[in-house]
C-alpha cells in the first residue's frame, strides 16, 4: 500500500492507558482499564457489544466529552503523547444521523467550516474546499444547497468538512446505519480513497463487519463494562484472525459478521392465496388502483407532482408485500397513504368490509381508535412514534385507547425482552430496544394489517432475528404485513409479493436464491416514478 | 426530503448583491422617519418609492401578495379600526348606528394603513434579497458580533427549516398510536400539546447533536477566519444613500404639502 500523504497532516498515534470513563448520573463505567495502541496510519474496527463503550470512546477522542463536569475520568487517552483536550483539529468526527451532520445550507461553506474555526487562511480554505470534495465525489456547485442531498451524499459532505481540516484521525460512529445499501457503499468507498490520499488514521465503529472488512488492517473487539468485570480489549489483531477467533462471541452480541445469516423462525403455514396466487379474492384486507401518492397537498391550480404512481396494490390476510426501489422513488409516501395517515393524491385506496368493519371504505376517514385496531403503522424512526413516559405506558397505551384491560402487556414484555425496562423513560433506550418497543406498541392494538418502513436499519442481528421471526408469526396467523426495505434477507424470510417502485431491479437475485422462500415473487408490479 | 425554508437559492437579484448590513441601515433610516410622522402623504411617497424598488429585489407583485398578505390584511385591519374610532370631524359619510364614518377619520385610517404598509415593506425587501448566511457573515466581521453567537444562531435557524417536516412526520406518527381520534376541542388541544412537546423533544436532540458536530469540527474555541469576507461595494454606497433620499424625498414633500405632522410636535 502506498500512501501518498501530500494532502494530510501526519496520521495521528493513539495510546490509552488504563483509561477508564464515567457519564455523570449512571452506575457503571462506560469505558474502564482501556490498554489500547494504535499506531499512525492503522485502520481499525472497533467492534464489542452493545453498551461496551465504543461510542463514548470515539467521542474521547473527538474531543467532545470534555465539558461534563461531573463525569469521573481515569487513566490517560493520548494522541500523539499529548491529552485529547489539547489536540483540537487532529481528528475528526462522523456521527450516524446524516441530517446533524450538516451546520451551513450551502455545500463550499459548510466543508469550510472546520477548516475556518482553525483560522486556516481564507485562499488556503477554498483550496481545500475544493481538493475535498472531490476526495469524497461530490461533483456539485459550491453553492448547491445541502438539504436537498441524500443521506448518503450528506455523510460524505460530512467527511468532505473533515478532511478540509486535514486532521490525522478519522473517526467514524456507525456512519452507515441510516443509509440504503447504494448510500453505504457511496460512504465507505469515499473514506477508502480518502485515506488512501491522506494516509490518516482510521477507528471505525459499526455493526455490520463485512462493510469495512476490505478496507480496515486491523479488527479490536472491546468488553462490555460490567461492574466487577475486567474491561478493555478483548480481542485485537488483523481481521482474518479476529475474525477466526471471535466469531462465536460476536455473532452471540448481535453483529453482522460476515456470512452470518441469524436463524428466524420459519413460515409454516401456506396460505391459499400463495398456492394460487391468482385467487385474488381470497382474504382481501386493502386493494389499491391507479394510486398517486404524495406528502404535500394539491391545489386546484397547482396540483403536486406525486412522489410515485402505483397501477395496483393488494393487501392479503396472511401475506407479505415488500416494497422496494431507488431512494426518492415514494416508498414511504405510499406506506403511509395505504397506513391512512396520507390523502392519495389520485386514484382509489378501498379498505374491503372484512378489514372496514363498518368504519368505512376510506382509511384516512377512520377516527384513531378504529384505525390502530385495523392498520398499525410502525415508523422508521421510533422516536416519533412515543407517547408515554415509561416503557409499560406505551405498551398500555393502545389498548386503553381501545377499552381493553392490558394482559397481553406483559407477555409482550416477556417476548421483546424488555421486562427489565418497564418503568423506564422510552427515550433512554439503546437503538435496538427501541426497535422493539415501537412495533410491540403497535402490535398491542392487534392489527389486522401491519405496515412497517425500513423495520431493519440500522439494527444488530439479534434484533433483526426477532424482528423477523414475530413477523412470520403474525404472517401465519393471518395478519397482513407491508414492508418497505432495502433489507433483501429480511424480503426473503417473509416471502410473499413485491412491488418494486422506480426504474431500479435491485435486489432480484437473492430473493429466489434464498431457501426459506416459499414462494418465488409474483413479477414486480412495475410502477413508475413521476 | 426535508423542507428547508432559508436554503433557497440565492437569489439573483440586485439588491441581493448588496451588503446586508447596507440594507438593513437604509431600511432602518427610512422606518424611524416614518414613525415620526402620522400623515398620509409621506406614507404614500414612500409606500411608492418601495414598490418601485420590488423588481431590485427580485420580487413581483404577485410573489410580494403571495408572501405578504398578513401585513396587508392587518394594515387594512387597522386602517379600519382608526378610521372607527378617531375623532369625527369633517362631513358624514356613512352612519349606522354606532359606525359612523367621517372624512376625517377615513383619512386618520387611510394614512395609518398606508403608513402601515410603508413601514412593513423595507422588512420585506431586505428579507426577500439577502441570504442569512451572508447576513451572519456581516454581523461578526463587520459589526463584530460574537461569532459563537451568531454562527449559532445560523446552524439554528437551518434546524427550524427542518422542524416544518417534522411536526407532520409526528402528526402522521401519532395518529398512527390512535393520538388525537378523541372527539372533544380539550381532547383536541390536548393532542395538540402533546405533540408540541414531541416536537420539543426532537428539537432539543437534534440541536444537541449538531452541537457535538460542530464541536467535533473545532468550533467555539480561539479566533477563527472567515472563507467569505463580507466586503463593502460601490452597490452599498447607493442602497444606503437610496435609504436616505427616499426618506428625505417623503418628508420633503409632506412639509410642502402641509400634511407633516411628528408625533412630538
Amino acid at each position: 500500500m502506498t500512501i501518498q500523504r501530500s494532502r494530510g497532516s501526519t496520521p495521528a498515534r493513539i495510546s490509552a492507558k488504563g483509561w477508564g470513563w464515567q457519564h455523570s448520573g449512571r452506575h457503571t463505567r462506560a469505558v474502564h482499564d482501556l490498554d489500547l495502541e494504535i499506531e499512525p496510519g492503522e485502520r481499525v474496527l472497533l467492534l464489542g457489544p452493545s453498551g461496551a463503550g465504543k461510542s463514548t470512546l470515539l467521542h474521547a477522542l473527538a474531543g467532545v466529552l470534555g465539558d461534563d463536569e461531573d463525569a469521573n475520568e481515569s487513566g490517560q487517552l493520548l494522541i500523539d503523547g499529548r491529552p485529547v483536550a489539547e489536540s483540537r483539529g487532529r481528528s475528526g468526527l462522523m456521527q450516524q444521523d446524516p441530517d446533524s451532520q450538516v451546520v451551513l445550507s450551502r455545500i463550499g461553506d459548510d466543508v469550510a467550516f472546520g477548516a475556518e474555526n482553525l483560522s486556516v487562511p481564507r485562499e488556503e480554505i477554498w483550496r481545500r474546499v475544493i481538493a475535498a470534495l472531490e476526495s469524497v465525489g461530490l461533483d456539485l456547485p459550491l453553492d448547491h444547497p445541502s438539504s436537498s442531498l441524500s443521506g448518503g451524499q450528506k455523510q460524505r459532505l460530512g467527511l468532505a468538512g473533515m478532511l478540509a481540516m486535514r486532521p490525522g484521525l478519522l473517526l467514524l460512529d456507525e456512519p452507515t446505519a441510516n443509509l440504503d445499501p447504494a448510500g453505504v457503499v457511496e460512504v465507505r468507498d469515499a473514506v477508502r480513497r480518502s485515506l488512501d490520499e491522506s494516509g490518516a488514521t482510521l477507528v471505525v465503529v459499526e455493526h455490520r463487519v463485512s462493510v469495512w472488512l476490505d478496507v480496515v488492517d486491523r479488527i479490536v473487539v472491546l468488553a462490555p463494562a460490567r461492574l466487577g468485570e475486567p474491561g478493555g480489549v478483548l480481542f485485537d489483531g488483523p481481521p482474518a484472525q479476529v475474525m477466526a477467533q471471535s466469531r462465536e462471541l460476536l455473532a452471540a452480541a448481535g453483529i453482522w459478521v460476515p456470512g452470518y445469516v441469524p436463524h428466524v423462525r420459519p413460515r409454516t403455514l401456506l396460505p391459499h392465496a400463495m398456492i394460487n396466487p391468482d385467487d385474488a379474492g381470497a382474504h382481501l384486507l386493502l386493494e389499491a388502483a391507479s394510486l398517486a401518492v404524495s406528502r404535500t397537498k394539491g391545489r386546484k391550480r397547482h396540483p403536486v407532482v406525486p412522489a410515485a404512481v402505483v397501477p395496483s396494490v393488494l393487501v392479503k390476510a396472511g401475506q407479505a408485500l415488500s416494497v422496494t426501489g431507488p431512494n426518492g422513488a415514494g416508498k414511504s409516501t405510499l406506506a403511509l397513504t395505504l397506513g391512512g395517515l396520507l390523502a392519495p393524491v389520485a386514484g382509489r385506496l378501498t379498505a374491503l368490509p372484512e378489514l372496514a368493519r363498518g368504519a368505512g371504505p376510506a382509511p384516512l376517514k377512520w377516527r384513531g381508535r378504529d384505525l390502530i385496531s385495523r392498520i398499525g403503522t410502525v415508523f422508521q424512526e421510533p422516536e416519533h412514534q412515543f407517547v408515554a413516559h415509561s416503557v409499560r405506558e406505551e405498551l398500555l397505551f393502545a389498548p386503553r385507547i381501545l377499552g381493553h384491560g392490558g394482559d397481553s402487556v406483559d407477555e409482550l414484555l416477556t417476548r421483546l425482552r424488555l421486562e427489565h425496562l418497564a418503568d423506564a423513560n422510552p427515550f433512554t433506550l439503546s437503538g435496538g430496544e427501541k426497535r422493539r418497543l415501537s412495533v410491540a406498541t403497535v402490535l398491542a392494538a392487534s392489527p389486522q394489517v401491519l405496515i412497517l418502513d425500513e423495520p431493519t436499519f440500522g439494527q444488530d442481528a439479534n434484533t433483526w432475528a426477532e424482528l423477523a421471526s414475530m413477523l412470520t408469526e403474525l404472517l401465519d396467523a393471518g395478519t397482513a404485513v407491508v414492508s418497505v426495505t432495502h433489507d433483501a434477507a429480511f424480503t426473503a424470510v417473509l416471502g410473499g409479493s413485491r412491488l418494486v417502485l422506480g426504474d431500479s431491479v435491485e435486489g432480484a437475485g437473492p430473493l429466489a436464491a434464498q431457501p426459506q422462500e416459499l414462494a418465488q415473487p409474483q413479477p414486480a408490479q412495475k410502477a413508475v416514478q413521476r | 426530503m426535508s423542507v428547508d425554508i432559508i436554503a433557497t437559492p440565492r437569489s439573483t437579484a440586485w439588491l441581493a448583491d448588496a451588503n446586508p448590513l447596507a440594507k438593513l441601515g437604509a431600511g432602518m433610516v427610512l422606518t424611524i422617519v416614518l414613525l415620526i410622522s402620522v400623515d398620509w402623504v409621506s406614507a404614500t411617497v414612500a409606500l411608492v418609492l418601495e414598490c418601485a424598488l420590488l423588481p431590485l429585489a427580485g420580487l413581483s407583485a404577485g410573489l410580494l401578495l403571495k408572501r405578504g398578505w398578513p401585513i396587508l390584511l392587518a394594515a387594512i385591519v387597522g386602517g379600519y379600526s382608526t378610521a372607527l374610532l378617531a375623532p369625527k370631524t369633517g362631513e358624514i359619510l356613512l352612519s349606522l348606528g354606532p359606525v359612523v364614518f367621517t372624512t376625517g377619520s377615513m383619512e386618520s385610517g387611510v394614512a395609518i394603513a398606508l403608513r402601515g404598509l410603508a413601514i412593513a415593506l423595507p422588512g420585506v425587501i431586505v428579507l426577500a434579497s439577502t441570504d442569512p448566511t451572508d447576513l451572519a457573515d456581516a454581523l461578526a466581521q463587520k459589526l463584530r458580533l460574537p461569532h459563537r453567537f451568531v454562527l449559532g444562531a445560523l446552524a439554528a435557524m437551518r434546524l427550524v427549516g427542518l422542524l416544518v417536516t417534522e411536526w407532520q412526520t409526528l402528526g402522521m406518527a401519532r395518529r398512527a398510536r390512535g393520538v388525537g381520534g378523541g372527539k372533544g376541542f380539550f381532547r383536541g388541544i390536548k393532542a395538540q400539546l402533546g405533540q408540541a412537546m414531541a416536537l420539543l423533544v426532537q428539537a432539543v436532540r437534534r440541536a444537541t447533536r449538531l452541537a457535538t458536530t460542530m464541536e467535533a469540527k473545532g468550533f467555539g474555541a480561539g479566533p477563527r477566519t472567515w472563507a467569505r469576507e463580507s466586503t463593502y461595494s460601490r452597490r452599498d454606497l447607493w442602497v444606503a444613500s437610496g435609504g436616505l433620499v427616499m426618506a428625505a424625498v417623503s418628508v420633503t414633500a409632506a412639509v410642502v404639502l402641509g400634511t407633516w405632522n411628528p408625533v412630538f410636535g
